[in-house]
């Protein structure tokens, strides 16, 4: 076995220490440590190294020792070798191979489901369109097609639904994206405007601003010459901000779940705690989503002793309100009808395709990098995740009820923690250079779960290569698993019980 | 027993007047400009700025490129401020750069199409399309139907058929996989329609305007006729540019 051995907290690493292995080794031991369920595959990304070659990165994450493992295989550019595909062997790699494919041109002799992944405008094959998408088909007189989408029935994002049913009953569905393909990857390159960047980051997912901010704010951070300040409230104060976007958003998929249920009360209810989280955000920022807060090394918005008690004094009474939903909607049959054994997803299903965050926890699988892999304040917290077994909707909404109230009490503890600290948050800085010819991570828990940031800086410590992985990257397949065998018309609550990103997916 | 519970720490949620709200003096609303500024901080303002919404001569900022940040102002505080006005929203693309010693966003009431306020003035329906918007101001514009701003009392809210819509409301730059579903959208609604861009990078593209995935030619021969600026969109400054666009509201 031929790893460089890291973890989330430490700094950047030069690329010179990352082995470099033939394909054949590469694959043996990334397909031998899969086999353990305690580990899974948090990015699997190529890069242009120079003129002539591509150069293939392997993180492996271990949930048991912490450790992040990252080795790398390289591939001449022009190249025309088929590859034995990881993900025949290890379903979780199907994204990431996808992906590689479809950007270079780099053949999986016996990939599974060799399709593209989002169109991007640098795909190889130009005259793949994301219109002519090749949708898997199954004959049969009794069999139909349903497709909806790219545009949805409510305000939301765009993605293509193709369902092949059985009369009412589910058989398959494919799930086609890339319709929010911006070019967010390439946009990181074109420029080395940090603050510009730094926009970028808070755009991936406006609904994760944060959460992604802080991932690009710590990859830039660990690639820097000069480390954060540790004695300011940084620290703290990005997990409160992390913690608070975390009950917003949970808290607008309870109303949303209800909503889709016909379950007004419930729906109003979280409709109006939503907004006082996010109305609780815009006190301090200045914006409902957060965006401006998360700067690299510093912030510009100092929780001063009253912002420390307005957040306390309103999350204290969000947590409050929120329990009588909850405790409500577990004591109210129409709505466990509806939820209960509905879209189930299985332990080993989950295991399989390497799912994370709320919807990995809801089927029994333990997935939180605030747990496994805790950085700055989680360092401290000892975060004990909230994991459930049945894997179906209700699981994976009693899951966010848990994790709202969990949010909360940690909110309030980092807030009491910074009574007598009065030290002020250092400015944000926008000038800081990085260490050439290395690799930075970072990973976050957002709300939906385990996201992934990797910069690889090139000889004048410019940018090379910025690759994000949001964990709907991960997560779509699930919910294509979770409504096979359901009713057509439980689609809409299964998908809102995932409440998966697209724009985070399509870049 | 437990509803009773949650309807009591419910209470009344709804906002009874929706021209009275206020917005708290940190949100970051419209900026204003000071005249006073010297040249060389105008031009370091102009080179600070990275989406290019800030020209030094004459001296600008262009809410329809703003990200808002505020990185200038933190930068040069006597120059730039934001203030917490969220009318923000005109159907002149011009009246959205701000030029020192203004305060609001002019709205040109006489060059609303005839039929607009008489078609659109007592209820109107309206398609929103995603392309390449971030989420944000998609849940912005769903929060305007919740059971704080209830929009819905105006007769205006959001419909799932654009056979049913009376305009579209496009969020984000616009992308090339998307180009093609948002002209069929706007096709298939009946004449005559809106177009209202929510959002910065709806108005200019925002940080993706170069990036060949855009592709921004639906709007190359048509004039949108209502365009909001933010990062997001609040919903405030939705409902008050609807409003005004369609003859309810008079921008003082
Ligand atoms: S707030 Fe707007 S004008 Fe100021 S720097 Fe940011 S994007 Fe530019």
């Amino acid at each position: 076995m031929n790893w460089f051995i890291t973890d989330n907290s430490a700094p950047s690493a030069e690329l010179a220490r990352i082995p470099e292995l033939s394909y054949a080794e590469f694959y043996a031991q990334l397909c031998a440590e899969l086999e353990n369920p305690a580990c899974h595959l948090g990015e699997l990304f190529a890069m242009r190294e120079q003129e002539s070659r591509l150069r293939i990165f392997a993180l492996l994450l271990d949930d048991t020792t912490s450790q992040v493992k990252i080795c790398s295989y390289v591939y001449p550019y022009y190249c025309e070798d088929e590859l034995p595909s990881i993900a025949a062997r290890h379903p979780q790699a199907h994204p990431f191979e996808r992906e590689i494919s479809e950007l270079y041109g780099i053949r999986f002799s016996d990939s599974p489901w060799d399709k593209p992944l989002r169109y991007p405008a640098r795909r190889a094959v130009q005259g793949n369109t994301i219109d002519n998408y090749p949708f898997y088909k199954m004959e049969g007189e009794s069999l139909h097609e349903v497709n909806v989408g790219p545009i949805h029935a409510g305000i939301i994002e765009p993605g293509a639904f193709r369902f092949i049913c059985h009369g009412e009953k589910v058989l398959h569905l494919e799930i086609a994206l890339g319709f929010q393909h911006r070019g967010v990857e390439e946009e990181f390159l074109r420029t080395d405007n940090r603050l510009r960047q730094t926009l970028l980051a808070e755009s991936i997912a406006g609904d994760t601003a944060v959460a992604h901010a802080t991932a690009f704010a710590a990859a830039i951070e660990k690639l820097s010459d000069c480390p954060p300040d540790p004695h300011s409230n940084l620290d703290r104060e990005r997990a409160v901000a992390l913690e608070l976007e975390r009950m917003a958003m949970h808290i607008a998929d309870t109303g949303a779940l209800c909503m889709d249920i016909g379950y007004q009360l419930g729906q109003v209810a979280c409709e109006a705690l939503r907004t006082m989280t996010i109305n609780t955000t815009q006190i301090w920022c200045g914006n409902r989503f957060g965006k401006g807060l998360i700067r690299p090394f510093g912030s510009h918005y100092h929780i001063d002793q009253e912002m420390i008690r307005t957040i306390r004094s309103n999350v204290a009474e969000i947590k409050r309100r929120y329990n009588e939903v909850r405790e409500n909607l577990k004591d109210t049959p129409s709505v466990l009808a509806r939820f209960e054994q509905c879209g189930e997803v299985s332990l080993s299903q989950m295991t399989r395709i390497g799912g994370v965050g709320v919807a990995a926890k809801a089927s029994g699988l333990c997935r939180d990098v605030r747990w496994s892999h805790p950085w700055g304040e989680y360092l401290r917290i000892g975060h004990r995740p909230i994991v459930k077994r049945q894997g179906d909707i209700m699981a994976r909404l009693t899951t966010r009820c848990r994790e709202v109230l969990q949010s909360a009490e940690y909110i309030d503890d980092l807030l009491s923690a910074m009574t007598h600290d009065e030290r002020p948050t250092p400015a944000p800085r926008f000038d800081t250079r990085l260490a050439p010819l290395s690799l930075a991570f970072s990973l976050v828990e957002g709300w939906r779960g385990e996201i992934c940031h990797c910069a690889v800086t090139d000889r004048q410590g410019a940018l090379a290569c910025y690759k994000v992985k949001d964990p709907s990257m991960h997560n779509w397949l699930a919910l294509a698993l979770a409504v096979r065998g359901a009713g057509i018309s439980d689609f809409p609550i299964n998908n809102k019980s995932f409440n998966l990103s697209y724009c985070g997916h399509d870049l | 027993m437990s509803k009773f519970k949650v309807l009591r720490s419910h209470g009344k949620q709804f906002i009874p007047d929706l021209n009275a709200v206020t917005l708290p003096p940190i949100f970051r609303g419209r900026p204003s400009l000071d005249a006073r500024t010297d040249e060389a901080t105008r031009r370091a303002l102009e080179r600070l700025c990275p989406v290019g919404a800030i020209t030094a001569e004459p001296f600008s900022l262009d809410t329809g490129r703003c990200l808002f940040c505020k990185e200038c102002a933190m930068a040069h505080p006597d120059a730039v401020s934001f203030t917490n006005n969220y009318k923000m929203g005109s159907n002149d693309r011009r009246a959205l750069v701000v030029t020192p010693g203004t305060d609001t966003t002019p709205f040109e009431a006489d060059a609303v199409r005839e039929r607009i306020c008489s078609y659109f003035g007592h209820a109107l329906r309206l398609r929103q399309v995603s392309a390449g918007g971030d989420g944000s101001t998609e849940m912005e514009l769903n929060a305007t139907g919740n059971v704080n701003f209830d929009f819905g009392r105006y007769g205006i809210e959001f419909t799932a058929s654009p056979r049913h819509a009376d305009g579209v409301v496009i969020t984000g730059p616009i992308t090339r996989n998307m180009a093609e579903a948002l002209e069929i959208c706007y096709r298939a609604i009946a004449e005559p329609k809106l177009i209202i861009l929510a959002g910065s990078e709806a108005i200019s593209g925002g940080l993706f305007a170069e990036n060949r995935a855009i592709d921004r030619s639906f709007l190359a021969t048509r004039t949108p006729d209502l365009l909001l600026p933010g990062n997001p969109v609040h919903p405030m400054t939705f409902i008050d540019g609807v409003m005004t666009l369609t003859g309810r509201k008079k921008r003082e």
